[in-house]
């Protein structure tokens, strides 16, 4: 037996039901609208904290002059190249400058199946820190200590399968296809790193010397012909580098940092340029803020427009539904109960939308955060909804329902004026 | 179910022989085109059977809306069970109307989703009166199916059928039924058997004013065939009663 009382709000269900199909697909382009208003939320977020969390406890980065967000770039996101080198007599120079606690070395240039290959010295593995200043940590093995040792972030272990004592040929240059390899000189797997979420995962690391010594029988860029030195030759040579890519270094006051900063980029012998990761990442987020507040009015926009169809979703139902409202208004119906029963259904499209959104949203992120990690090096995180993101989402129904009030007001003054007609 | 239990609480100052009372009542629709109806007196007694006729044209649906409060006359006095419409707000005059009035429309009475037994009960989830009075026999829905059968619309068959698949005759009976449940003082009826012939006309109407005489209801029903007055107790000419003015509109 059913209650009298509840037959409005399931003759209301039954009203939708009987246009599930429009309904569904007002409720699909409001879920798509919120899926991707929430999942540039979540990428920007995700994209913001990746980066955020990939250098901590280097107080400077020391390169050739160069801009600050291309040193910053090239040096720890592996983003871009160097234009320019830094001599080695300029690294040792600032190495020693009484302020500085210690200094890693970065060679870049090489590369291994897509994997940069970065030439570093095994003070890298204790003084490279990220997330809040989380260290480096082996899964399986130990730093480099032979002239041919390689040491792999997860994701190259993860990609290309290898395991420890695996060789490893290194391709000169950058490119995932490589026609011109190191492969008179394989490097071999010594230790796998734990994954870090940041762009170490993808990196191969050799010492600062072995990437010297794969290039001492190359010229330009290409292997000199008749000219071959063997690996065991070259242990034998002096492979203290003429160059390396970039530098971080850690100082022993903080206090300092502006001023030996300045002294670098003051350098007389070498242009140099001296940034602090932090102040670089800030004028990043400065420069991607535009296309961020464009990208976030532009999924805006597309709510909007999802919000708008339903409007016209409703308001086209609205001339066949006339019958309905004079039917509800005959049986005592208040013109504010077919108000109320408009814009309700308007709130619950958008709801239920928003609802839809936001499970696909979740589904897409399970979905694609593995390739998201692997292609950009960016961790997407699956976790509830932030304030702000409630906030959004509730602002969404909100809007939803005020505009579920335009189709209303105007059924409200349609059954005001049609009385006791009804027409077809 | 007889009249005489049914006490409305309005009714008591005035004469409860007529359950209807308009004296120079006034109406014009709003807008430029507006069509206006001027009705000097009319009154319709409790439990009467009355056929309104009139020629398209001559106000009769304003008549009804008028009748039924969904619109408010400008000036004049318009009482229904004692009670002067024009002195209620309109959300009253919207509780009062399901309180005490059935009505059936010409056609498209019903919601074409939702069953025949949630278009019967509709009314009673607008009025606690009539969903009292409607299960004072047992249950709401046991009186829905008896108004069903009385109409001749089997309600074993029927009751939770969609509305859609009903023919017009039965559509009509489905709002018959809506109508009467829970016993309203008055039924109005807006051309409910010009979409069927001569003979299934008369037995839907013997049938509704059988439930009628047992609810203890007036009818009131326009129409434009005046053939169908032998069943009533009277015959109102609307264009006797009220002046129409610019009625170029449609009735």
């Amino acid at each position: 037996m059913s209650a009298p009382r509840l037959i409005v709000p399931r003759l209301a269900m039954q009203s939708l039901s009987n246009r599930a199909l429009t309904a569904f697909l007002t409720v699909l382009a409001i879920a798509f609208s919120v899926m991707l208003l929430l999942g540039v939320e979540k990428v920007r977020n995700g994209a913001r904290q990746s980066f955020a969390n990939t250098i901590s406890g280097t107080d400077l980065i020391v390169g050739a002059r160069s801009g600050n967000i291309q040193l910053l770039l090239y040096s720890i996101f592996r983003i871009g190249n160097a234009t320019n080198n830094v001599t080695w007599k300029s690294y040792q120079d600032i190495t020693n400058r009484p302020e500085v606690a210690w200094s890693v070395p970065l060679s870049l240039g090489d590369s291994h199946h897509g994997f940069r290959v970065l030439g570093t010295t095994p003070e890298y593995f204790e003084r490279y820190k990220y997330r809040r200043g989380q260290g480096l940590t082996f899964a399986e093995g130990k730093p480099f200590a032979d002239l041919f040792d390689a040491v792999i972030g997860a994701d190259v272990a993860k990609a290309l399968g290898y395991k420890v004592g695996d060789p490893i040929v290194v391709a000169h240059g950058l490119g995932s296809v490589s026609f011109v390899e190191h492969e008179d000189k394989p490097f071999r797997v010594v230790g796998i790193l734990e994954k870090t979420g940041t762009p170490v995962d993808r990196t191969v690391h050799v010492s600062l010397e072995g990437i010297e010594a794969i290039h001492v029988d190359w010229q330009t860029g290409m292997p000199m012909p008749g000219e071959n030195i063997t690996a065991d030759e070259v242990r034998q040579m002096d492979l203290t580098p003429k160059s390396i890519t970039a530098a971080l270094v850690g100082l022993k006051s903080k206090l300092a940092t502006f001023q030996l900063q300045r002294a670098i980029n003051e350098y007389r012998q070498e242009p140099l340029s001296a940034i602090m990761p932090g102040a670089a990442l800030q004028e990043l987020w400065s420069l991607v803020g535009t296309a961020e507040t464009a990208l976030a009015v532009v999924s805006m926009m597309v709510v909007a427009t999802a919000l708008l169809g339903m409007v016209t979703m409703i308001l086209t139902t609205l001339n066949e539904r006339r019958r309905e409202m004079a039917i509800l208004r005959s049986v005592g119906a208040r013109p504010t109960t077919v108000l109320g029963l408009l814009a309700t259904e308007a709130g619950l499209l958008t709801l239920a939308g928003v609802a839809l959104g936001v499970a696909m949203l979740y589904g897409v992120l399970l979905a694609l955060r593995p390739w998201v990690d692997a292609t950009y090096g960016i961790t997407l995180a699956i976790d509830p909804p932030t304030a702000r993101e409630w906030m959004m989402l509730g602002g969404i129904v909100v809007a939803g329902f005020l505009a579920g009030l335009l189709p209303a007001l105007r059924a409200y003054r349609m059954s005001l004026a049609d009385g006791m007609t009804v027409r077809t | 179910m007889s009249a005489a239990t049914i006490a409305s609480p309005a009714s008591a100052a005035s004469n409860a022989d007529d359950v209807v009372r308009m004296r120079d009542v006034k109406f014009r629709w709003p807008g430029a085109r507006g069509f206006g109806l001027q009705i000097d007196s009319f009154t319709l007694p409790a439990r009467a059977k009355v056929l309104l006729v009139g020629p398209s044209g001559t106000g009769k649906s304003t008549f009804l809306s008028l009748l039924c409060g969904i619109v408010a006359p400008s000036s004049g006095t318009l009482e229904v069970m004692g009670t002067d419409l024009t002195r209620l707000s309109h959300s009253a005059r919207d509780r009062f109307r399901v309180e005490h009035f059935g009505i059936i429309f010409q056609m498209f009475n019903l919601l074409p989703y939702g069953s025949v037994l949630d278009n019967v009960m509709l009314p009673l989830s607008f009025s606690s009166v009539r969903a009292r009075r409607a299960s004072q026999g047992g249950t709401v829905e046991a009186e829905a199916r008896r108004l069903l059968d009385s109409l001749g619309l089997d309600a074993h068959q029927f009751a939770n059928h969609s509305t859609a698949a009903l023919s017009v005759g039965q559509q009509q009976r489905v709002a018959a039924a809506r109508a009467l449940i829970g016993a309203p003082e008055i039924i109005v009826a807006d051309e409910p058997t010009s979409a069927l012939d001569r003979n299934r006309q008369l037995a839907f109407l013997d049938l509704l004013f059988a439930e009628a005489d047992k609810a203890g209801a007036a009818v009131i029903m326009v129409s434009h065939e005046e053939e169908l007055g032998t069943r009533f107790d009277q015959v109102v000419r609307l264009d006797e009663i009220c002046r129409a003015q610019r009625g170029s509109a449609a009735a």
